[in-house]
């Protein structure tokens, strides 16, 4: 209806089907066709989201946990693991650049054609089928009208031709060829982009693992040791690799994980990682961070000294430096290390972090792993949150470090250690966090501090509890004193309930209170007043204790027994004592550690690309974009004026036009088009038809 | 007659930009113009060369939208001169709860709350006048919708500074998590709808879209309440970039538009199952409106779309260091291009019409759902901010 005649001509399918008839080439008919190109779209659709619903690049052994050894295999033939770069996927990819390439430069002619040719063969007939159509009959002559007409189209932007058939003039004009300009830009936009992905995609590589040319290391081995087959020389393609570079230290490699394994990719130059520095926000958060690189080139005389950042990175030969990540570099920790066996003993430890020890700890052997070590540790502040309910206010509890610890029959347990104290409700504590399996949260033993700020007092305290005639001897003096005080004088039961006592103290350090409640309670059943009994052995219990207490405070304070008051803080520090003891019975490692001294030391996580086809890629992107606006909003519209003389010296005028893209925007306009003529006419009182 | 042709063209040219603008157009140019320059004595100093650029590029814009759409100005100036009041009554972020005007109007998250009460009121309105017919109760469902969105945009605006009243530097545009994006999108997708139903002449498609922007205000509101989501958090550093700035409204126009297709392509198959001389038809929008409206905003949304998708392989590369990982998002934002991209071409070369492509466009409507939401909450990779 509205665009019958256009339509016909207008669209490449036109010229298409005239250029089957010629050529005959099914096949290039085939891969230039619509049908497929959809088929390709939504094939590559599919493919894609494969892709994204498995986890891609995991290690193997993940893949065959999740999946039986069955489906590991066949997912592992098709590919799956590394979808985007399989073979299957890079066909289709080149099917879709090539169907598109063949499609574009078929229509390319046509195009042409299009933009170049005025339709000058049109009919008046298929101009009065065109609802956007005027006509008038002009008192001026022929040649007045028609140069009416032409000033008109040229006044509206469009470039016209002219042709005589017999004695009428056809005027035709078009404009926003553009827009089939945008056809062409956006398709070769596709395969421009796509042949840039090519050229950095690891077509190279997977052609030099399949000619044996190239092996992919799964061992975990220092560079040195990384057989020959596993390296890339210097500037032989693109990749994508990622090294680790800890302060002070310097690499010429980086490593591309492929699949499984790993390869090492030499670079033309040293990176040496002069600084790392991080920023943080009020609550810890890293808001920055950034290095400090020194880059030596042999062909420089010169080295570059450069700081990159997140979203700051550097480009030197083609290479491009990214700030990734960070880590540990392998901070060096002075340790102490408490044993717990009972001995008081001591040992120190040093360690850096990622470096794995043997410990002989009294009698057992333990591996000591040194994960990771947090200059500090940002957490809400409870007292901020107490008082307002703000959770934007924040302090800092000081360092820590996470250790494993593996017994001989490899059970691991992890460890995190704070080095200062931490204030809890007005009480200082050293925390000493544990964790059996990685996905718990750690639990936590507070060790109180005392007033000189160190675990001293409590770790002499639980050496004394291991001592046989001290915990005796306070034994007996808390059941004569609790004898006297209930007013009771017998020696022979003295002995009998210190004697408990040292039983009380001995499940204590073995399963903390809980194992002390369930031994008293199986004690006392069946006689006949168990509350009082009960009541009676925990006041025992606590006494003896609190005499070990006040003992370890005397020697402590080199003053006599008699001498030591304890005044409140020193019976809350007791009272923490007293909890800390039960919850070693958990802790499932002899020894703490107090952090003596540390020197902190960063590594950056550098990420190293060489991209060759990045500029292609962009390239094809502003094409594409351009392309596409062309392509949707410009749109290419034809006009037709058809003059034919009168008799009487006057002329018939027939002007229309068309356009697919915007029918109801260039009505509007032909609509102005034309009443800019009505008026021209108007002043010469032509008769209007 | 006029003898010369060069006297008769310049008689009949199409008259020049300058020449169709009103005096009303002048205006607003340079009202913008003022604006800008204001922003500039006041900010110019703290802000850098790609931030003077963008501030640039968006007062282009608004004259530029300004004048091809005359209502956009007077809800462009609104939303500026309530956010501008806002601010100036906002030097610390505790004033939110003493101040009359912030408190129940301006401050970010009570705008934010103006918005969802109104997108959901807009929505019963327009199903009024869908189920009446009355013009009158369109007219109002519109007012509704336009103020709805200014609320959301104030929001963002407000919510904008108030980032940078927290303590130690937070400040960042309120594009970057979740909260902050289904805002946007609300207000987005509100406003090309108004723009095609200005075009249209109907208000008859409003309570179709309206409904995919009540259905945002909806999980919003559970993100709100249930998961705390409106607290401003410091950004990570990978998304403090200028990028971020032009990456994510581009991309949402991009969603914006696929929605209201889809549920334009509701519309269609509703209104292809009534029968044409019922009084149903008379009240739905014409097929041939929600044909034109359906391929209009499925080419804006496909062309901003694809520069979105462009300024994300920028961004990428400057930030993960390769301008295309695979990561689950950007393969799902190829995906979604790849089904707009077919569409177009089953339209445009095949001319198919009617059912099938309108069924295609709700389905559209479910792929873009998942590259937007989905990717968040069901799969891992670089894009793991904003995650449910
Ligand atoms: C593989 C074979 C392909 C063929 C045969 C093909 C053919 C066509 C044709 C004939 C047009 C209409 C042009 C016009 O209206 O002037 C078109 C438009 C278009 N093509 Fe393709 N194309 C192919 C591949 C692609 C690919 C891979 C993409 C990118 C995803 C693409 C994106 C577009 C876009 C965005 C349009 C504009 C649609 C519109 O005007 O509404 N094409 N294509």
């Amino acid at each position: 209806m509205v665009q019958n005649a256009a339509t016909v001509t207008d669209s490449p399918s036109g010229p298409k089907r005239r250029d089957k008839r010629r050529s005959g080439s099914i096949w290039l008919e085939f891969l230039g066709s619509m049908n497929l190109a959809i088929t390709l779209l939504v094939v590559v659709s599919i493919a894609s989201i494969i892709g994204t619903v498995l986890p891609q690049n995991n290690p193997y052994n993940e893949y065959l946990i999740q999946f039986g050894p069955f489906w590991f295999e066949v997912f592992r033939m098709l590919n799956l693991y590394d979808v985007y770069s399989a073979w299957w996927f890079l066909g289709i990819l080149g099917f879709l650049i090539l169907s598109t390439g063949v499609c574009v430069s078929r229509h390319i002619p046509s195009v042409w054609r299009e933009v170049t040719r005025y339709r000058t063969h049109v009919r008046e007939r298929s101009l009065l089928a065109l609802s956007n159509h005027r006509r008038w009959q002009a008192d001026c002559d022929a040649e007045s009208a028609e140069m009416l007409a032409d000033s008109a189209f040229r006044g509206y932007g469009y470039r016209t031709r002219r042709e005589v058939r017999g004695d009428t003039v056809i005027l035709a004009g078009m404009k926003g060829g553009a827009t089939r300009a945008g056809y062409v830009l956006t398709h070769v936009a596709v395969v421009v982009i796509a042949v840039g992905a090519l050229i950095d995609g690891n077509i190279n590589l997977k052609i030099r693992e399949m000619t044996g040319d190239l092996a992919i290391e799964t061992r975990d081995l220092p560079v040195s040791q990384v057989p020959g087959e596993s390296w890339l020389p210097p500037e032989s393609g693109s990749f994508r690799g990622n090294i680790t570079i800890p302060e002070g230290a310097n690499s010429g490699v980086t490593f591309l994980q492929v699949r499984d394994g790993y390869l090492v990719q030499e670079l033309p130059f040293e990176i040496y990682l002069e600084d790392f520095r991080i920023d943080h926000y009020p609550n810890g958060m890293p808001s920055s961070y950034e290095s400090d690189l020194v880059i030596h080139d042999p062909a420089l005389e010169e080295p570059i000294r450069k700081t990159i950042s997140v979203n700051e990175p550097l480009t030197h030969r083609g290479h491009t430096l990214y700030q990734a990540s960070f880590t540990d570099g392998g901070t060096a920790l002075d340790l102490t290390g408490h044993i717990l066996d009972g001995s008081g003993a001591s040992m120190p430890v040093d360690g850096r972090v990622f470096e794995n020890l043997r410990l002989q700890l009294g009698g057992t052997q333990r591996t000591l792993e040194i994960d990771d070590f947090q200059l500090f540790n940002v957490n809400p502040d409870p007292r901020a949150v107490e008082r307002t309910g703000a959770r934007d206010e924040f302090r800092n509890v000081g360092p820590s470090f996470n250790y494993t610890m593996r017994d001989d029959a490899g059970q691991a347990r992890e460890f995190h250690t704070y080095m200062a104290p931490v204030e809890i409700d007005g009480r200082w504590y050293y925390l000493h966090g544990v964790r059996s399996s990685p996905g718990q949260p750690f639990q936590y033993l507070h060790v109180p501090a005392d007033d000189d700020a160190s675990m001293g007092t409590f770790l002499d305290f639980y050496a004394a509890l291991d001592d046989p005639n001290r915990v005796e001897q306070a034994a007996r003096r808390a059941a004569d004193g609790l004898l006297s005080q209930m007013g009771v004088a017998n020696p022979d039961l003295g002995e009998r309930v210190a004697g408990t006592a040292d039983d009380m103290i001995t499940t204590l350090l073995d399963g903390g209170f809980g194992a002390v409640n369930r031994q008293l309670e199986a004690r006392v059943a069946g006689s006949n007043r168990p509350e009082m009994l009960l009541e009676f052995s925990r006041s025992v219990l606590q006494r003896t204790l609190f005499e070990i207490y006040r003992e370890v405070l005397a020697a402590r304070q080199g003053v006599q027994l008699s001498m030591v008051q304890t005044d409140a803080d020193q019976r809350g520090f007791f009272e923490d004592a007293m909890n800390a003891v039960s919850t070693i019975s958990d802790y499932g490692a002899p020894v703490i550690f107090s952090i003596d001294h540390f020197d902190h030391r960063q590594a950056t996580g550098l990420q190293i690309t060489r991209a060759p086809g990045k500029n292609v890629v962009y390239a094809g992107s502003a094409m594409l974009t351009i392309g596409v606006f062309l392509l949707f909003y410009v749109s290419h519209r034809r006009v037709w004026a058809l003059i034919t003389p009168r008799d009487n010296g006057g002329a018939d005028l027939l002007m229309a036009g068309a356009n697919q893209r915007q029918p109801e925007a260039f009505a509007k306009e032909f609509g102005e088009l034309a009443d800019a003529v009505d008026q021209q006419f108007e002043r010469d009182n032509t008769d209007r038809g | 007659m006029v003898a010369s042709r060069e006297e008769m063209m310049r008689q009949m040219r199409r008259p020049r930009l300058w020449q169709r603008l009103t005096a009303g157009d002048w205006a607003w140019a340079a009202l913008v113009a003022l604006a800008t320059a204001g922003t500039f004595q006041v900010l110019g100093d703290v802000m850098n060369g790609y931030e003077v650029v963008i501030t640039l590029f968006t007062a282009g814009m608004m004259i530029g939208i300004g004048w091809h759409w005359s209502a956009s100005k007077i809800y462009m100036a609104a939303v500026c001169a309530l956010s501008l009041f806002a601010v100036m009554r906002y030097p610390t972020l505790e004033v939110a709860q003493t101040d009359f005007f912030l408190q129940y109007l301006l401050a970010s998250q009570s705008a934010i709350m103006w918005m969802s009460a109104l997108f959901p009121a807009a929505t019963l309105v327009y199903g009024i006048s869908l189920f009446t017919g009355n013009v009158f109760t369109g007219r109002v469902a519109s007012t509704l919708t336009w103020f709805g969105a200014g609320a959301g945009m104030v929001g963002l605006l407000v919510r904008w500074h108030e980032t940078h009243l927290f303590a130690g530097g937070i400040g960042y545009i309120p594009v970057s998590n979740l909260y902050e994006v289904f805002v946007l999108f609300a207000v987005i997708t509100a406003l090309i709808y108004l723009y095609y139903e200005k075009a249209q002449q109907t208000y008859s498609m409003g309570f179709f879209v309206l409904l995919v922007i009540t259905a945002s205000v909806g999980f919003l509101l559970w993100y709100h309440f249930d998961r705390g989501a409106s607290q401003i958090e410091p950004l990570v550093p990978a998304l403090k970039s200028y990028w971020m700035k032009i990456h994510v409204p581009t991309n949402f126009i991009g969603y914006g538009c696929f929605a209201i297709a889809a549920m334009l392509g509701v519309a269609y198959l509703i209104r292809a199952r009534v029968p044409d001389d019922s009084k149903w038809a008379q009240r739905l929008p014409t097929l041939k409106q929600i044909d034109d409206v359906s391929y209009r905003s499925i080419a804006l949304g496909f062309a901003f779309f694809t520069v979105a998708t462009i300024l994300g392989a920028l961004w990428a590369a400057e930030a993960w260091g390769a301008y295309w990982s695979w990561d689950p998002k950007e393969t799902w934002a190829l995906i979604v291009w790849l089904n707009y991209a077919a569409w177009l071409h089953l339209r445009y070369t095949k001319g198919l019409r009617g059912t099938p492509m309108a069924w295609w466009a709700v389905i559209g409507l479910f792929v873009t759902t998942f590259a937007f939401l989905g990717v968040n909450m069901f799969l891992s990779g670089l894009h793991s901010y904003g995650e449910l």
